[in-house]
């Protein structure tokens, strides 16, 4: 009998840990689908971080190390400097990226620093229960917005691809989702390529998710995902903000 | 061994790293360690290493972790307030059981403080460099030479033991010169790093650095792990310089740059006929408690003479367990103690002994 789908070879046994609904999973596996193809799982050192996805060095079947909280891309360009010829990733949620890690994350990039960054923008941190985060859009509720996100207290949501798109190091910055199988093709389409320009030495590369977080929005996974379309996209364009390998053919 | 040549401290260790095999430094500007990453800056290019200045000291520290993870030999340096930015990074990488080598020049605190030399971090080196039950390989140079040696034995120790190293110096010893012979070139034998995470290659199971253990059990039955290798680092790398101590009547305990000026202070004591001997601390933990308990049956006063308000003090008085008096003499905030000003505490000891 022909096998027409399975698990990629790049992802273990371990059981994910993410609630139902939370599209974590579905974007780990674009991850491990792309590292199986490319045939880089023996040379890939990825870099978990603090948050829900902490636990993906249990899940990636390649070597992992687990960064402190926002450092992840400090982590990576320890590893990258001392492994030139390895591919280096970080997989970093918003509250990571974007808040506590956003030196880390500006500099990586400037600096052209040759990783992969996959952004997970679920609009909240979710490992620790519902707190805003840098992306929670104007006016959510979440735990420490109780009465919605007040611009005028609170300041407002970082749009992390337009701002890294600014940067020379930037190679590639490109808004995704996977709400759809028509968006799911087009997020493993952007991973790879932030996997490819890795490999062909092109400098930083980022592919931000929009995500969902169902059980810290408090929705079902079938409206977290409606959420996400009618808030989260019209805030977040999907789109690519920069990407050199365009530049070059146009 | 090689020809003797002059160099500043920083200088010295700077280089003294890349012949232990460093080829990873990771820095960011903080006076009085200074020297170091403009001489890593000049020199790693030269022997096909990385030199890179960090966004923050954060990120230093953490690029290490990374470059440590990889199986690399990596450093950074910092003065205080920049090791207190690296704490969070520190507690990480003692936790994932990763060797490194973290220098600290020190300075004047709190806060801001001031940029002249100081051992006001003697507490946050030995007790407490970070969150959680851990330990770093703490290392006081005395002289340019140590700070020279001190690095391939403290890359040494660190990857044997899997701990982080610290080199205690100061802002004395940073910019002093003094003449240093090099040893001379070999590879150092490295340990092979089979816990690496370089690659699996499809050849072995994946390598996991992590510090992350949500079962309290788990993470107990690590943390013990580790203390059983402390034990085994004090049972074996406790270091300490003794000088005239076998028929002292009183003993001077001092390290690094306060050590110098104590030496000092027992010849003019030797000289006006008062029995001073001095234990100087090389290993700050392991604490050499050895060397100070042997001492305790013929020393009547022990001086602890340090460059804060009374630090390392706290660990002479534990060897001691109330047997011989222990008091204390220091400058702080930059200011360094004279040989006179030592000599004269070591007086008032015997004065009072005599009565």
């Amino acid at each position: 009998m022909a096998v027409v789908f399975d698990k990629p070879k790049a992802l273990t046994d371990v059981p994910f840990h993410y609630c139902p609904g939370c599209t974590h999973g579905i974007v780990h596996r674009l991850v491990a689908e792309v590292i199986d193809e490319l045939g880089i799982a023996g040379d890939t050192v990825g870099v978990a971080s603090v948050g829900c996805s902490v636990f993906s060095y249990n899940y990636f079947d390649c070597d992992m190390v687990q960064a402190p909280h926002g450092r992840a891309p400090a982590v990576a360009t320890g590893l990258k400097r001392s492994l030139p010829d390895n591919v280096i990733f970080t997989y970093q949620g918003d509250g990571d990226l974007a808040a506590i890690g956003m030196a880390e994350t500006v500099h990586a990039a400037t600096r052209g620093e040759n990783i992969t960054v996959i952004f997970i923008n679920n609009a909240i941190y979710g490992m620790t229960g519902g707190q805003m985060a840098p992306t929670s859009l104007p006016g959510q509720v979440t735990q420490t917005t109780p009465y919605g996100r007040d611009t005028s207290v609170a300041g407002h949501p970082i749009r992390v691809c337009e701002l890294l798109s600014t940067l020379s190091g930037t190679a590639l910055a490109q808004r995704v989702t996977v709400d759809s199988v028509k968006n799911v093709n087009i997020a493993k389409k952007a991973i790879k390529k932030a996997f490819e320009n890795q490999i062909n030495k092109r400098g930083y590369s980022i592919v931000e998710v929009l995500s969902t977080c169902p059980t810290n929005w408090g929705l079902s996974p079938e409206e977290a995902l409606k959420w996400l379309q009618n808030n989260m996209i019209p805030y977040y364009p999907l789109g690519v903000y920069k990407d050199v390998t365009a530049e070059k053919e146009a | 061994m090689g020809e003797k040549v002059l160099m500043k401290g920083n200088e010295a260790l700077a280089e003294a790293a890349i012949q232990a095999g460093c080829r990873h430094y990771f820095g960011y500007p903080i006076t009085p360690q200074t020297e170091i990453a403009a001489y890593m800056s000049k020199r790693m290019p030269k022997v096909g290493g990385c030199f890179l200045q960090a966004e923050s000291e954060v990120a230093a520290i953490n690029m290490v972790l990374g470059a440590s993870s990889a199986g690399v030999r990596a450093m950074t340096s910092s003065s205080s307030p920049g090791i207190s930015l690296k704490s969070e990074g520190v507690s990480y990488i003692a936790g994932s059981d990763l060797p490194a080598l973290i220098i600290n020049v020190q300075r004047g605190g709190p806060g801001l403080g001031g940029i002249q030399p100081s051992q006001s971090d003697y507490w946050q080196a030995t007790k407490a460099l970070g969150h959680g039950d851990f330990q770093l390989f703490v290392l006081a140079p005395s002289t340019i030479q140590e700070m020279v040696d001190f690095v391939s034995l403290g890359y040494e120790v660190g990857e044997k033991y899997r701990i982080p190293t610290m080199i205690l110096s100061d802002g004395m010893l940073g910019q002093m010169m003094e003449p240093v012979e090099f040893p001379e070139a070999k590879e150092t034998a490295q340990a092979e790093k089979t816990w690496a995470t370089n690659g699996h290659k499809n050849k072995r199971k994946k390598n996991i650095i992590n510090s992350l253990y949500i079962e309290p059990q788990v993470l107990e039955d690590l943390v013990k792990e580790r203390f059983e290798r402390y034990e085994k680092i004090k049972a074996t790398e406790q270091r300490a310089e003794e000088y005239l101590v076998d028929d002292a009547d009183i003993v001077v305990v001092a390290f690094g740059a306060s050590a110098r000026v104590s030496r000092n202070a027992v010849n003019m004591a030797r000289e006006a006929g008062i029995k001073a001997g001095l234990i100087r601390p090389i290993t700050l933990w392991p604490f050499p408690e050895n060397t100070i308990k042997k001492a305790v049956s013929h020393t009547k006063d022990f001086l602890c003479v340090e460059m804060n308000m009374g630090q390392m003090v706290d660990d002479v008085r534990l060897c001691v367990e109330g047997k011989s008096e222990v008091s204390f003499f220091g400058r702080t905030g930059g200011m360094i103690p004279t040989p006179e000003e030592v000599f004269n505490e070591i007086k008032k000891l015997s004065e009072k002994e005599a009565k």
